[in-house]
């Protein structure tokens, strides 16, 4: 079981609707990612699934054709010869990419294809659907991002290391959720060098011309 | 994006580990028949035995009754996600085949049969709709005593049946506001503007089935 000392948490609206199931990969990818980390969250979310459970409890009904059962029956007859195995899996508190993660990049940190962006920052995006971009960033120990805003939602989790910024210190598994227009400058904590997944559904914008300029490097 | 090891295969609802027999707590009561009987309202929780009578039995019986309750509700609930008739009719089909494959997976302590089978229709919707697999969270790690308790199951579903009717209860602008949630009628920003106040009742019965997750988690 992992320490409880997630501080910053995943705000209702989102648990909600990842629960409904209208939110892009992207976002699913972080908000999985977090909920592997975060009991609280985790709690909430079965919360949520279980107001979905009582939607279809009340739900109206449509008469399923006629043959309908038939061709479900002949289904589970044809499938039943499956075993069940018991899988064993190595625990989230060992590993910095806890399992959704890991699956998208294909292992653990080692298996991260970074690449560099700038001012000792590296990051790799992952192959989501287009409606929004996941990437891994890696932010060397005191190092800043520079200051940016952006249209849509840019929700940031912290897997290694820490940062500061207006809203806060996020330690691991503590995840950002930025305000449309929020201007804010992550500060990297100097202990240790820092990666997040960062998640944005638009360009983010930013500050100053240095760098508007990093901007086609970063791909955002 | 192919071939992604831990995402979902087969529409898999939200794992949770294989639970222990809880057949034995059912029926105590009574004349000793043993009869399931539609949502079974005087046991553990409605479709409750149903789906460990499947799960523990491969009980067809069981699974037959499942499918003539949840399948027309899956069918529509799929209906207002924005499938037509005959597409929902298929997905719904594979839904309740879910159910019986991954029966192995329902754990009464930790969903209700609704929510359990609420999560395979949503993520057989995202698949079909968004063509996409919903990257889920990873599952505890539950030590190899992990039996759920008695207590545990009947709390939780008995909490879920509260939620149920405090849903059931609310104002109708409410509840539509929150089924249009559920049926992707809202985007998450609406969901934000428009649900923050009036959930009332239904927050307050999230935090009771919510309480009552934490204590088991612990």
């Amino acid at each position: 079981m992992i320490a409880m000392t997630i501080k910053h948490h995943l705000p209702d609206e989102l648990l909600m609707a990842y629960s409904a199931g209208e939110l892009s990969e992207a976002v699913n990818l972080i908000l999985a990612t977090h909920i592997s980390l975060c009991d609280d969250c985790r709690a909430a979310l079965a919360g949520y699934d279980a107001v979905g459970g009582a939607v279809l409890d009340t739900c109206d009904t449509v008469q399923m054709s006629a043959s309908s059962l038939n061709s479900v029956l002949e289904l589970i007859h044809a499938q039943d010869r499956i075993e069940h195995k018991k899988e064993f899996r190595v625990s989230a508190s060992d590993r910095t990419l806890p399992e959704p993660l890991a699956g998208y990049v294909g292992g653990d940190l080692d298996s991260v294809r970074w690449r560099p962006v700038g001012m000792g920052v590296k990051q790799a995006i992952l192959p989501t659907s287009s409606e929004a971009t996941a990437r891994l960033l890696y932010i060397p120990a005191g190092t800043a991002i520079p200051d940016h805003s952006h249209s849509g939602l840019e929700l940031t989790l912290v897997l290694q290391g820490a940062f500061q910024d207006d809203d806060g210190y996020f330690g691991r598994g503590d995840i950002e959720v930025a305000s449309e227009n929020l201007h804010h400058t992550p500060v990297a904590d100097i202990s240790e060098d820092c990666i997040c997944l960062a998640v944005t559904d638009a360009p983010l914008k930013f500050k100053g011309w240095m760098p508007r300029m990093a901007q086609p490097f970063l791909g955002i | 994006m192919m071939s992604i090891a831990v995402l979902s295969s087969d529409c898999d609802p939200a794992p949770v580990v294989s639970g222990s027999k809880i057949r034995d707590l059912s029926h105590e009561a009574g004349d000793g028949k043993k009869t399931l009987t539609n949502g079974t309202p005087n046991s553990i929780g409605p479709w409750v035995e149903e789906l460990v009578a499947i799960r523990d039995l491969r009980d067809e019986t069981a699974f037959v009754r499942v499918f003539e309750h949840f399948g027309p509700r899956v069918k529509a609930f799929l209906m207002k996600a924005g499938m037509d008739a005959a597409l929902a009719e298929e997905c719904a089909q594979e839904a309740l085949v879910t159910v019986w494959n991954k029966s192995h997976l329902y754990d009464a302590s930790r969903a209700s049969p609704s929510t359990w089978i609420f999560t395979i229709a949503r993520n057989k919707k995202i698949d079909v709709l968004r063509k996409q697999k919903r990257p889920e969270p990873e599952d505890l790690v539950w030590g190899p005593e992990a039996e759920p308790e008695q207590e545990d199951i009947i709390g939780l579903q008995q909490e879920s049946e509260h939620l149920g009717r405090a849903l059931r209860d609310l104002p109708s602008k409410q509840r539509d506001l929150i089924e249009k949630a559920y049926f992707g009628e809202l985007s998450h920003s609406e969901i934000a503007e428009q649900t923050g106040l009036p959930l009332g009742t239904i927050k307050s019965r999230i935090r009771l089935a919510l309480e009552r997750l934490r204590h088991q988690m612990k």
